[in-house]
């Protein structure tokens, strides 16, 4: 059924997902998903609307657990310990695992303490100077500082919807995660500032596992090294993007990328 | 003949007119795309309609000022008016009885020399109905036919009716501030009498307050007007001990509902909550008064504290913020219902608890609202009268022992306007005063809470 190219299963893959299904009441949104994500790429969940690749994309850092009727079943690893057993518990795992949501979600808060927000709570830092430390080199690495960097004290709210969400990149990265998701990063922002974002995915790659959830296929083309693809709750094909763009196996995938259908 | 006759005969006419414009408007119908008229038949009615009833309408407000006035004017000059004193209250009382026969409210006078009024005044109150009647009508026609004849295909009566009906809408809204405008004039009048007698130092800083209803109204002593016992009970029994009932559980509760209940649970709790706010205050008042203060005073007695009052302030303001608790809580579960839950899964995304969620994120995000919501139950609660009159004590007493008795400016107010006083003694006039100050003090409170609301929602939206 899913068609998985060559070498995509990894030895040491930074989450390994194996039959995972997502229930949303008796309806099944997910149905039997395995995957490998590699810590060293940017992976990409490209599907048609409603297909289930944002519920998955949720199941890694078990946002689905917020949402009443959800029900997960299937085993993922993070690292070799499964995320659901008492071995892990969820604000850890949170704190490893950072998101990204689809429209910027700064806290009415400062710029400042919107970056310190996780620190704070995880514990990172007591001291104002670590957390000065932490704020400048995650506003740094999310490509904000120059802009914010006199502005520190002023609500977080106030920047423009591409500073903004590169604000909730960089308050995820503020907590050290080893993987970031990113579902639609830029769906909500002009063609400059998606550029911006895509610009920074890039430079995070390889820092960080990144997972991205996107509706449009010249974004994953660009900026993903694998991309899965997804429809009607099931995972079609899964492979390096290059091979799935220019070369997809699947009859289905294939209409996708043309554009037949979605 | 009342204005309100004349008001249904507006209102049949204004009937007829409504259907000879649509009748009129009908003819204008036409096949003929291009032809159309520009409104449609039932706006040229009601513009017909509308210029029947609201010029009658100006007229009967108009006539019933004007028109008992004539009456007297012509009873006045009737031979029979010639018999009465030239001025004073036996004048005044003699006419207003013989037009109390005359219109049938009463059965028959009291005073004989009222007697031969009555007649005069039939005539006269007959007379200027029957005229009433024919303006009220002529008024009518004229509207009606006036507007009746502006009717055109091409003209647009749609706009016309829209424009009166949004005027029709602004006196209305206007209505209700003009009356706040109105209590507030008749307030600050009373207020400056009463401050004529005593200074407003006297009043707003003295520390004794005890008005003495017997004395002679010019004989007056202003230190015992000093208001501040009453301002501290005030504060104390509504701000500050209904508070600090009501705001823990009033916020712990909207968290409670919002954050962790069971939707099914809200929807049966939350109602119930809100119920508290339509109970009778009068009835909280018997609970505080006859259940809530004997078991404080034998609780204060039990350890010791043998002086301890049956009219305590902390029963009425324990009571009162039982009441209160649904403004708060419903306010906090309105606003924090309304952060984006966006925020909320940022929050949790981040790794945070959900009780770091709610103290870190929603809480601020809601905070403007929550505040607002505490600042309307601090006013209505140093207004609410029933409650104090019935729990609280009728002496003034400036303490910090909650286990005293205590008064408030609205038992005062009670106390004062229920006495036997003319309306001119400095006690009376004290009660209005004293509503003076609570007014402008809720109308500042509400007033702040409007800004407060204004601002946060600008900065976080």
């Amino acid at each position: 059924m899913t068609v998985i190219h060559p070498n995509m299963t990894d030895a040491n893959a930074k989450i390994r997902a194996r039959d995972v299904c997502v229930y949303y009441g008796d309806k099944l949104a997910i149905d039997h998903v395995s995957i490998d994500i590699s810590p060293d790429y940017v992976t990409a969940f490209i599907g048609p609307s409603g297909c289930g690749k944002s519920t998955f994309l949720r199941c890694f850092n078990r946002m689905n657990d917020t949402i009443g009727a959800a029900r997960v079943t299937g085993s993922i690893e993070l690292e070799g310990v499964d995320i659901h057993s008492g071995a892990m518990d969820v604000v850890q795992l949170r704190a490893r695992v950072g998101m990204v949501f689809q429209k910027p979600n700064p806290f009415p808060k400062s710029i400042y303490e919107n970056i310190a927000y996780g620190p704070k709570i995880h514990g990172i830092a007591e001291k104002k100077a670590d957390l000065d430390v932490i704020v400048e080199r995650s506003l740094t690495r999310a490509g904000l500082w120059d802009e914010v960097k006199d502005r520190l004290g002023d609500p977080g709210t106030a920047l423009s919807g591409g500073q903004q969400q590169r604000l909730c990149i960089a308050r995820a990265i503020a907590v050290d995660p080893e993987v970031i998701l990113m579902d639609e990063p830029a769906s909500a922002l002009d063609p400059i500032a998606t550029a911006k974002i895509e610009e920074l995915i890039d430079e995070l790659s390889g820092r960080y596992a990144i997972v991205i959830v996107t509706h449009s296929m010249q974004q994953a083309a660009r900026v993903s090294q694998r991309t899965a693809f997804f429809h009607l709750g099931k995972m079609v094909e899964y492979g390096p993007t290059s091979e799935i763009f220019t070369n997809p196996i699947e009859e289905r995938t294939k209409d996708y990328i043309t554009g037949r259908y979605g | 003949m009342s204005p309100i006759t004349l008001i249904l005969i507006a209102m049949g006419l204004a009937l007829a007119g409504w259907l000879a414009g649509r009748a009129k408007a009908w003819s204008f119908q036409s096949a003929d795309p291009a032809r159309r008229p520009v409104s449609r038949p039932i706006y040229h009615a009601w513009y017909v309609a509308l210029w029947v009833i609201l010029p009658v309408l100006g007229f009967v407000a108009l006539w019933a000022v004007i028109a008992p006035q004539l009456v007297l004017q012509s009873v006045l000059a009737s031979s029979a008016a010639s018999a009465l004193p030239a001025s004073g209250f036996e004048r005044d009382a003699f006419l207003g009885e013989a037009r109390a026969v005359a219109l049938g409210l009463a059965p028959g006078v009291f005073n004989d020399e009222a007697e031969p009024l009555v007649a005069p005044f039939r005539a006269a109150i007959a007379h200027y109905n029957t005229i009433g009647i024919i303006i009220t009508v002529l008024i009518a026609i004229a509207g009606g036919a006036l507007a009746f004849l502006r009717l055109r295909p091409e003209f647009s009566a749609r706009t016309r009716v829209e424009r009166t009906v949004m005027m029709i809408l602004l006196v209305a809204s206007l209505v209700a501030i003009l009356t706040t405008l109105g209590i507030f004039v008749s307030l600050v009048f009373e207020t400056v009498r009463f401050f004529r007698i005593v200074s407003p130092a006297d009043f707003l800083f003295g520390t004794v307050w005890g008005p003495d209803t017997m004395a002679s109204p010019d004989r007056v002593d202003p230190s015992r007007y000093g208001a501040v016992p009453l301002f501290w009970g005030t504060i104390f029994i509504g701000a500050i001990i209904a508070m600090i009932v009501a705001i823990p559980l009033g916020l712990m509760s909207a968290i409670y509902l919002t954050q962790y209940a069971d939707p099914r649970l809200r929807a049966w709790v939350k109602p119930l909550l809100e119920i508290l706010a339509g109970v009778p205050t009068v009835v909280y008042g018997y609970f505080a008064a006859l259940t809530l203060a004997p078991l404080i005073r034998d609780a204060a007695v039990a350890v010791g504290i043998a002086n301890a009052s049956t009219e305590s302030a902390l029963a009425a303001g324990i009571v009162m913020g039982v009441m209160i608790i649904p403004f708060v809580s419903s306010m906090a579960d309105d606003s924090m219902a309304a952060v984006p839950s966006a925020m909320r899964d940022g929050s949790l995304a981040m790794g945070a608890t959900k009780s770091e969620t709610i103290r870190r994120v929603l809480f601020p995000a809601a905070l403007p609202g929550i505040i607002a919501g505490i600042m309307l139950a601090v006013s209505r609660a140093i207004g609410e009268t029933m409650i104090v009159v019935m729990a609280a004590s009728p002496a003034a007493n400036l303490t910090l022992n909650p286990l005293e008795p205590m008064s408030t400016v609205t038992v005062q107010i009670v106390k004062l306007l229920t006495g036997e006083q003319s309306t001119d003694h400095p006690a009376t006039l004290s009660a209005f005063a004293l509503g003076f100050v609570l007014f402008m003090v809720t109308l500042a409170l509400n007033f702040i809470a409007l800004r407060v609301v204004k601002r946060f929602r600008e900065a976080y939206e």
